[in-house]
């Protein structure tokens, strides 16, 4: 029978090769369903790799949505590395989009002109801190009530998700808007500027590229990043140090909210101009595929956010050029996720074939 | 009193598809497991009963056939956190978004079909008694079958040897081996049967309380159903009453709309989920219900050798 067995040491190759490992077998995978749905798999494949890739324009696309995907996945990344569950930075992501967009809503109404880009960094500041505000919550429900932060920072999302909602179906709809709901387009001051000609992407991506340097130096290069990754990896150890859980719990929730709310801000205030019910396709809930493949390193958190952006594009043009419904994205994401974690296991495990073993009931044979 | 009853009758129907999916959590969490595919599990198995009672018109094939979708995914996913090992957490939540995806790919050319299906039935005798007779027995037969298997649950974990056994893999997983049992097969048997419950909770969501696909229309329940088995200490009786608290916030919105407060949908619509945090946090800032209660190796890998 085979067996899984533990390794003596973590195998240092599978630890770099289980992402590539895993992407490849949910390629192989997804050939398969392709082609079991009738359709040519190489060129559904070549939608997924190479067309997102296919030039300036397509190349700034892939920038722009690997944008939130960084910033995202650096806070959650950060998050699971002191072992605090937050999967909520969809919500966190939305409320950033609401305080900026709420901001640049009304900066607009007041007719405020001139000194655009010192309106954007106060409209980005206060998305970030309404993220974090969100973030704080469960934060605070888990520090004072001992209430679990998944459950808490998910349903949370489900009411972010509402409130938005109301806002632009309600009193923030632009009454000249024939009844969409959305607020009224921002003035052009209030958007963040171009890396580019023909391309959508914006200086936010710079700020995603630095924020994930800083949080480099954070993680591994200071007393606090040490602290809290003791704190996750060993919690009785951290415990005996006198390191907080209590004060690593808010630093990771409240820096991975600000961030979050920082993505969302961005993106009312970079592509969409304007605040709809539709600012996030799904971008918090993304990142934590980003973090996890990325192996909770920020650095490796840009690499895996423009592997998900390309991702996230190909599902677009599947449905738009071969009529694949447009959820084929998200079902493959949580393929790869899957696939990661199998892999993963065989970091620290190995098969191995010991004859009997089937039977034998006996523990410590 | 009319009134009342069809708020009772409502909370219980909307009511089962958590206590059908927390019967099924609870099981897995007694054995020391944490499932938080439960909202993926919900949503194939919505998807799969919809798609087979849209195309065969059998209603209880439909269940099934959502039953077993959802238990083929609990049991890759058993085979996950069991037998490889994987963090039970990230396996969850990787399967939960899987199931949000593979609903909305396979289900996109069932949205916005309709089922000619009887969504309740009156029971004989009981469905005339006044007051009682609507509030109570006038609901589909799922209704009652979800109860029954609270029951169920009940006598198994309580009263059989198995179920003492698998209570025991869940305070402590090494004894249980050291004694010669296999944690490993029962944790996998609790996570496939679990999800078979869950599954049961997303078809007759979609069969039967709906009746419709709509992509993404578990809408949380597995997630509240997780909190429900933390609001119920892991006791089957309080995952029933929990769920009908629960399914009767649900519903309030409609009837306090009917009856004239003016208050914005959404904010409506955001009752389960506010009302899911306070019960969290409320019953978890009690260390002795909790940890008195709580399965000892929950959330704990058990790996024999």
């Amino acid at each position: 029978m085979i067996v899984l067995e533990k390794r003596q040491h973590p195998s240092f190759w599978m630890t770099y090769l289980s992402p590539v490992i895993s992407i490849v077998l949910t390629f192989l995978i997804a050939y398969f369903v392709v082609s079991a749905m009738g359709k040519d798999p190489i060129k559904v494949l070549s939608l997924f790799t190479l067309e997102p890739l296919s030039g300036k324009r397509a190349i700034g696309e892939v920038m722009l949505k690997a944008t939130p995907l960084i910033l995202c996945s650096l806070g959650l990344a950060f998050c699971f590395r002191s072992n605090v569950w937050n999967i909520g930075a969809e919500g966190q992501f939305l409320l950033g989009a609401i305080g900026a967009g709420g901001m640049a809503m009304w900066l607009t109404e007041a007719g405020v002109a001139g000194a655009g880009w010192l309106w954007v960094s106060l409209a980005l500041l206060l998305g970030a801190f309404a993220g974090a505000c969100w973030a704080a919550v469960t934060a605070w429900l888990r520090d004072r009530a001992n209430a679990n932060e998944i459950l808490v920072s998910l349903m949370l999302v489900y009411v972010a998700n509402l409130l938005l909602s109301y806002l632009v179906f309600g009193p923030w709809k632009d009454p000249k808007g024939w009844n969409f709901p959305q607020t009224l387009r921002f003035a052009d001051s209030l958007s963040i500027g171009r890396l580019g000609t023909g391309m959508r992407v914006h200086w936010g991506f710079v700020v995603a590229l630095i924020s994930a340097a800083a949080m480099l130096w954070l993680m591994f290069f200071t007393s606090l990043g040490a602290r809290l990754r003791v704190g996750g990896l060993a919690p009785g150890a951290a415990r005996f140090a006198g390191f907080s859980s209590r004060e690593s719990l808010w630093t990771v929730l409240l820096c991975s909210g600000a961030f979050a709310g920082l993505a969302g801000a961005m993106e009312v205030l970079g592509p969409m101009g304007q605040l709809t019910p539709h600012v996030s396709t799904g971008y918090g809930f993304t990142a934590i595929i980003v973090a996890f493949i990325a192996r909770l390193n920020p650095l490796a958190c840009v690499l895996a956010s423009f592997l998900l952006s390309i991702l996230m594009i190909g599902g677009e043009l599947a449905q738009s050029r071969v009529g694949l419904p447009a959820s084929v994205s998200s079902m493959f994401q949580g393929v790869l996720l899957m696939m990661l974690l199998m892999v993963d296991s065989f970091i620290n495990y190995r098969l191995c074939w010991r004859p009997g073993a089937a039977k034998g009931l006996k523990p410590n044979a | 009193m009319h009134e009342l009853a069809l708020l009772i009758a409502a909370g219980i129907a909307s009511g089962t598809p958590l206590l059908l999916a927390g019967l099924g959590l609870l099981l897995n969490e007694r054995a020391g497991v944490v499932n938080l595919g439960a909202e993926g599990l919900m949503l194939i198995a919505a998807v799969a009963g919809f798609g087979i009672a849209f195309y065969t018109g059998q209603t209880w094939l439909a269940l099934l056939g959502g039953a077993l979708a959802a238990a083929v995914f609990s049991a890759l996913l058993a085979w996950m956190v069991v037998y490889l090992n994987t963090n039970q957490y990230a396996s969850g939540l990787a399967l939960s978004l899987f199931g949000a995806g593979i609903s909305a790919f396979v289900g996109a050319a069932l949205v916005g079909k309709k089922l000619e299906i009887e969504t309740s039935e009156k029971l004989p005798f009981l469905g005339d008694v006044p007051f009682f007779g609507p509030a109570l027995f006038q609901q589909h037969t799922m209704v009652y079958i979800a109860v029954a298997l609270c029951f169920g649950i009940v006598f198994f974990l309580y009263h059989t040897k198995t179920g003492r056994l698998l209570r025991g893999i869940g305070e402590s997983p090494a004894s249980a081996h050291a004694l010669g049992y296999p944690v490993q097969r029962i944790r996998w048997l609790s996570l496939v049967i679990g999800g078979a419950f869950c599954g049961l909770a997303g078809a007759y969501l979609s069969v039967i309380y709906a009746p419709l696909w709509v992509e993404g229309m578990v809408a949380g329940r597995g997630w509240i159903a997780l909190a429900l088995t933390v609001f119920a200490t892991w006791r089957p009786w309080r995952v029933l009453m929990g769920a009908y608290l629960f399914g009767s916030v649900t519903m309030l919105q409609l009837h306090l709309q009917a009856i004239g407060i003016e208050i914005p949908t959404q904010f409506m619509s955001m009752l389960p989920y506010v009302a899911t945090i306070i019960v969290l946090a409320l019953i978890s800032r009690n260390p002795h219900w909790i940890r008195a209660n709580m399965p000892a190796s929950l959330g704990k890998p058990f790996h024999p050798g």
